[in-house]
């Protein structure tokens, strides 16, 4: 990043100008923002940035270049965090352009400083767009994290029968995750029947059979047996076509019919009231 | 050389494997068990593997192999307290110990074993 390496007048020029400049600023980023942040807010963030700004370029300590940077860097965070736009987020930071010339537009001594604090500014615009994407990404890959986490869950049906509800697209990650917590649950809540529902899978391929298969498989080591249920009309067409073998593993239409079966299995019976 | 001890409880022999199983520790105990069956006459052997964590595809065989021998003493063999991460292993390596019976816990595997006799 280009410092700003003027010695001139403007610093000291902004510096008089303070209340205008940072005033001119505000209005400028409230009206980008449309409302979602209050005026008074944007103002306090300004004033801390643009003190910041006057202190690199006055260059009075070195680590006053550090300091602006990582107040941008908060600042472009917290704006990815709310669901501020790209442009809307540096956009609050260009726009200090804009205030500072309008008050050295009719300076002419200043013209030449002007174009060294605007590429600065340039600078850190750019500065604030890479934090907000680097932020983005770190949401998304916080909430695929999370979505992994929630859309596997364990659920117990009865005592010492448990039931996976599977739904969305079966992958090699997903699966280990799904088996692991399967088995986990198995082996902490000494259940010896498991069922498998995949009435909200899409799809089911080789790949996916595979993964459904060596679960059962892990599960049937431990000393559990497994029922699969919920297969759909095309997904019950798809297997066949694609020749996969279930072989011994009991497979039900339903979840009801699962839990009917699983019950047998533990010897339980369900009898009218 | 390690030995695994065998008890015998009833007519249930119950080996309960608490070291790192090396290939000579599970060869020597495959012998004993078959001393032991052919001196007992007993119809069930319970091994419990709580507390191995780590096995290879060799240690998967032996156990299949145990099955297999004990069932011409005309034993039942229940491999319990198997733990997850073990099971995912020996699925990830093909072995499914065709053959031989698991249970959660021993307490399972002795309900398993009298429920058949």
């Amino acid at each position: 990043m280009e410092a700003y390496g003027g010695q001139g007048r403007m610093p000291a020029y902004l510096r008089d100008h303070h209340d205008k400049v940072v005033g001119r600023w505000a209005e400028l980023v409230v009206t980008g923002v449309r409302g979602r942040i209050s005026p008074d807010e944007v103002r306090h963030e300004l004033e801390d940035l643009y003190s910041l700004l006057l202190r690199v370029m006055t260059q009075q300590d070195e680590h006053a270049m550090g300091e602006l940077r990582a107040a941008l860097d908060e600042l472009s965070r917290s704006r990815a965090r709310n669901g501020f736009t790209p442009s809307e987020t540096a956009l609050g930071v260009f726009s200090v352009k804009d205030a500072v010339y309008e008050l050295v537009a009719d300076v002419t001594e200043l013209t030449s400083e002007y174009l060294a604090f605007s590429r600065m500014v340039d600078d850190l615009g750019l500065r604030t767009f890479e934090t907000y994407s680097a932020a983005r990404e770190q949401i998304i890959a916080d909430q695929s994290v999370s979505m992994l986490e929630l859309s596997t869950p364990v659920v117990r049906l009865w005592d010492g029968i448990v039931a996976v509800p599977l739904v969305g697209t079966l992958d090699s990650a997903r699966t280990q995750l799904v088996m692991e917590k399967l088995l986990e649950t198995l082996v902490s809540t000494g259940s010896e029947q498991a069922v498998i529902d995949i009435t909200g899978v899409p799809t089911v391929d080789t790949e996916v059979a595979q993964h459904l298969l060596k679960t059962v498989n892990a599960a049937r080591l431990l000393g559990a047996h497994c029922t699969i249920c919920g297969i759909r009309p095309q997904v019950a067409q798809t297997i066949v076509a694609l020749g996969i073998e279930f072989g011994d593993i009991a497979t039900k239409a339903t979840l009801a019919d699962a839990l009917a079966y699983a019950l047998t299995n533990a010897g339980l019976k369900v009898v009218p009231a | 050389m390690e030995r695994v001890p065998i008890i015998k409880i009833g007519r249930t022999l119950f080996v309960s494997i608490q070291i790192d199983l090396e290939d000579e520790t599970v060869v020597r105990l495959q012998e004993d068990l078959a001393n032991e069956l052919t001196a007992t006459g007993a119809s069930g052997v319970i091994i419990d593997i709580t507390a191995v964590e780590i096995v290879d595809s060799f240690i998967g065989r032996m156990l299949t192999m145990i099955g297999s021998i004990s069932r011409l003493f005309d034993a039942e063999t229940v491999i319990v307290g198997m733990r997850p991460a073990v099971a995912i292993t020996l699925t990830e390596l093909g072995l499914s110990l065709r053959g031989v019976r698991t249970a959660l816990n021993a307490e399972k595997g002795l309900a398993l074993l009298n429920g058949i006799a």
